[in-house]
């Protein structure tokens, strides 16, 4: 009995069903963008109803009430305010209800205080917050080249979660077989952060923490033999940029003319925000993230151990400019748009539960960009 | 070019799909017919078209000659000559000239007595460059959708649209194309190769000095039987040559259709469904 036949075509049928009826497919209309001259093919197609849901599900929220920056400064009134002891009373404390609503909105202050003595550092999550604020200070003061004056507050990526959605770690998962499988550079299985694509799964550790050349295009139309970059760099590069449009729910051409990738010339401006970007998420990544190391417990770590790090997507959830453009800094201006104390205890001797004080003898500057 | 001696008993009148007898006449080699006039009608006045667009462009270098189709603000109406009209007249005179030369090749099928399959093969280059600049555009909601007419800018065009979906070759049906491309080229080395050997089997074995006798079809189909189990036959390869081909253009149509008014995202998303079947999820 031939079987092999009526098997094959029906796993084939299965295969054509479940690819037309799982793959989500977008109808017409189609909302266009276009980018480069006509012609080109430099344009940006968006589902309407997919554009639709973004647009609901990255709403700013405004802010609890509108903050008295005169009286008493936060650092007199309360003990242990360390970074936003400029602030006032009052601007401490809408600061301290937002900072609850875009972060802990279910736990509460006790996320990270202890309710009977709010001053302590005891939750580790406090020192993690402090750190974070001294972070979005820094990006909203030194990065304005990429944030603009738009700038970011914690909701930008945390969206009422402790954890924002949109992370990543190292991980090798699944596990090579073993022997000649071991080293398989990352590729060919689901690169979740490239896209689902099989390119490298972590060239993010290449890029945004390490400083790996990203340029690995040929300047001359024919081989020269001085490009040192082969194909297995070129698809680290393509998982990033993957990545990158992936995050911001856009395509190559929002900033290259692929006919050239390298030409900055030819490049849309998105490039040079995008360049920067790059440059802040590796400077957060390595200056910040990283440094945190030994505070965070192992429950928030990735699964080889290393802590969960800033991605493109982290900020940016889906949309070229996060929540739409929509700036929430003007409502908290001496929290998050200027700095307070720029210091860094030295965490590597982190002892949960004990106060660090900044500036004190372990205290490290931190590096500017 | 002389009349071939067997060629005058199939130069008859009749079979024409318009205007009866209008245009039913031979210059030279040439049938002409209602067709055949209005294709050289389109192709004579697009390529005067085209050359106007050259001539208030930036260049004459063949290379760079682009006439662009208009910008997307035009939606699906006409643009000014100069921005985008040009295309929009050369695209109506490129499909005029293209379906009046298959309905042209239907009526000389018509005068011989054959089967349709060469305009029917014709018309699978005519709707997949529809689908590029007619079908795609109308479901995109602009004209600025389609291809610039160019050497080097609608290569551009293909590069730039690709990287719209971050990694063209994920695209299911683009795949299904290329295995096609790629099969009938393998086909027709097979088969051109089969050919040639039949056709200049070289010095003869049995006679030195000699050449050997032109091969026969036995010889051919034995080779391949011998080979891989099995010889598809003189008439069988042409019909797999065609089937193969066709599908390549038609799945062509296919990957380009699908890209943008039915997936809008990369196409390496496009695989989330074989990643969350049942069996593995």
């Amino acid at each position: 009995m031939k079987l092999w036949l009526p098997f094959a075509a029906s796993a084939g049928a299965l295969l054509a069903v479940a690819s037309f009826v799982g793959a989500g497919w977008d109808a017409p209309p189609v909302a266009t963008d276009q980018l480069g001259f006509r012609g080109t093919g430099m344009y940006h197609h968006r589902d309407v109803e997919t554009e639709a849901a973004l647009k609901a599900a990255n709403v700013a929220p405004p802010a609890p009430w509108e903050a008295d920056p005169s009286g008493d400064k936060a650092s007199a009134l309360y003990q242990n305010v360390q970074v936003l002891g400029n602030l006032s009373g009052d601007q401490f404390n809408q600061f301290m209800a937002s900072i609850t609503e875009w972060v802990a909105p279910e736990a509460g202050c006790n996320y990270c205080h202890n309710p009977d003595n709010m001053a302590s550092d005891e939750i580790y999550q406090k020192v993690v917050a402090r750190r974070m604020i001294q972070m979005t200070q820094s990006i909203n003061v030194d990065w304005k080249a990429h944030v603009a004056e738009t700038g970011v507050t914690c909701y930008t990526c945390h969206r009422g979660k402790g954890v924002p959605a949109q992370v990543w770690s190292t991980t090798l998962d699944p596990k090579p077989a073993g022997n000649m499988t071991s080293n398989r550079s990352g590729q060919n299985v689901v690169a979740v952060n490239a896209g689902k694509t099989s390119l490298p799964q972590n060239a993010l550790s290449d890029y945004l923490l390490g400083e790996k050349p990203i340029r690995v295009h040929s300047t001359t139309a024919l081989p020269t033999g001085m490009n040192p970059a082969g194909t297995k760099e070129t698809e680290e590069t393509w998982a990033l940029m993957v990545h990158m449009s992936e995050s911001l729910g856009v395509n190559c051409t929002t900033c290259h003319n692929t006919r050239a990738f390298n030409d900055w010339d030819q490049s849309p401006p998105q490039r040079v925000t995008a360049w920067h970007g790059i440059k802040m998420a590796r400077h957060l990544n390595v200056n910040y993230m990283q440094s945190l190391t030994p505070v965070f417990p192992a429950n928030r770590k990735g699964p080889e151990g290393d802590v969960l790090k800033i991605g493109c997507a982290t900020c940016h959830n889906g949309v070229q400019k996060p929540l739409y453009g929509v700036s929430m800094l003007k409502d908290y201006v001496d929290a998050v748009a200027v700095k307070g104390s720029t210091d860094v205890p030295n965490f590597s001797t982190y002892i949960p539960g004990k106060t660090e004080v900044l500036g004190g003898s372990a205290a490290t500057p931190v590096t500017q960009p | 070019m002389a009349l071939l001696s067997f060629e005058r008993k199939y130069r008859v009148r009749g079979g024409t799909l318009i205007g009866g007898d209008l245009f039913d006449f031979w210059v030279g080699p040439f049938y002409v017919g209602f067709f055949g006039v209005t294709t050289a009608f389109f192709a004579a006045l697009g390529t005067a078209l085209i050359l106007y667009g050259a001539a208030i462009g930036p260049t004459w270098n063949i290379w760079q000659i682009s006439i662009a189709p208009p910008d997307l603000s035009y939606g699906l109406a006409l643009a000014p000559l100069k921005q985008g009209g040009l295309w929009q007249l050369i695209t109506v005179c490129a499909l005029g000239a293209f379906c009046s030369w298959a309905l042209r090749e239907v009526e000389i099928c018509r005068k011989l007595g054959i089967g349709y399959h060469v305009p029917f093969a014709f018309s699978f280059a005519i709707f997949a460059y529809a689908t590029l600049v007619v079908f795609r555009p109308l479901l995109l909601g602009a004209w600025g959708n389609g291809f610039p007419y160019g050497i080097f800018s609608h290569l551009d065009w293909v590069s730039n649209v690709g990287y719209q979906y971050l990694h063209f070759h994920y695209n299911p049906a683009h795949m299904i194309a290329v295995s096609f491309f790629f099969t009938t080229t393998l086909a027709l080395s097979l088969h051109g190769g089969l050919i040639l050997s039949a056709a200049n089997p070289g010095a003869s074995l049995d006679e030195p000095g000699k050449q050997a006798e032109v091969k026969t079809p036995e010889y051919e189909d034995t080779f391949f039987r011998d080979i891989i189990g099995y010889s598809i036959g003189t008439l069988g390869i042409h019909r797999l040559g065609l089937v193969l081909a066709l599908n390549a253009g038609f799945w062509s149509a296919v990957c380009i259709i699908i890209s943008g008014p039915f997936w809008n995202k990369g196409w390496p998303q496009w695989w989330s469904w074989w990643l969350e079947l049942p069996i593995w999820r």
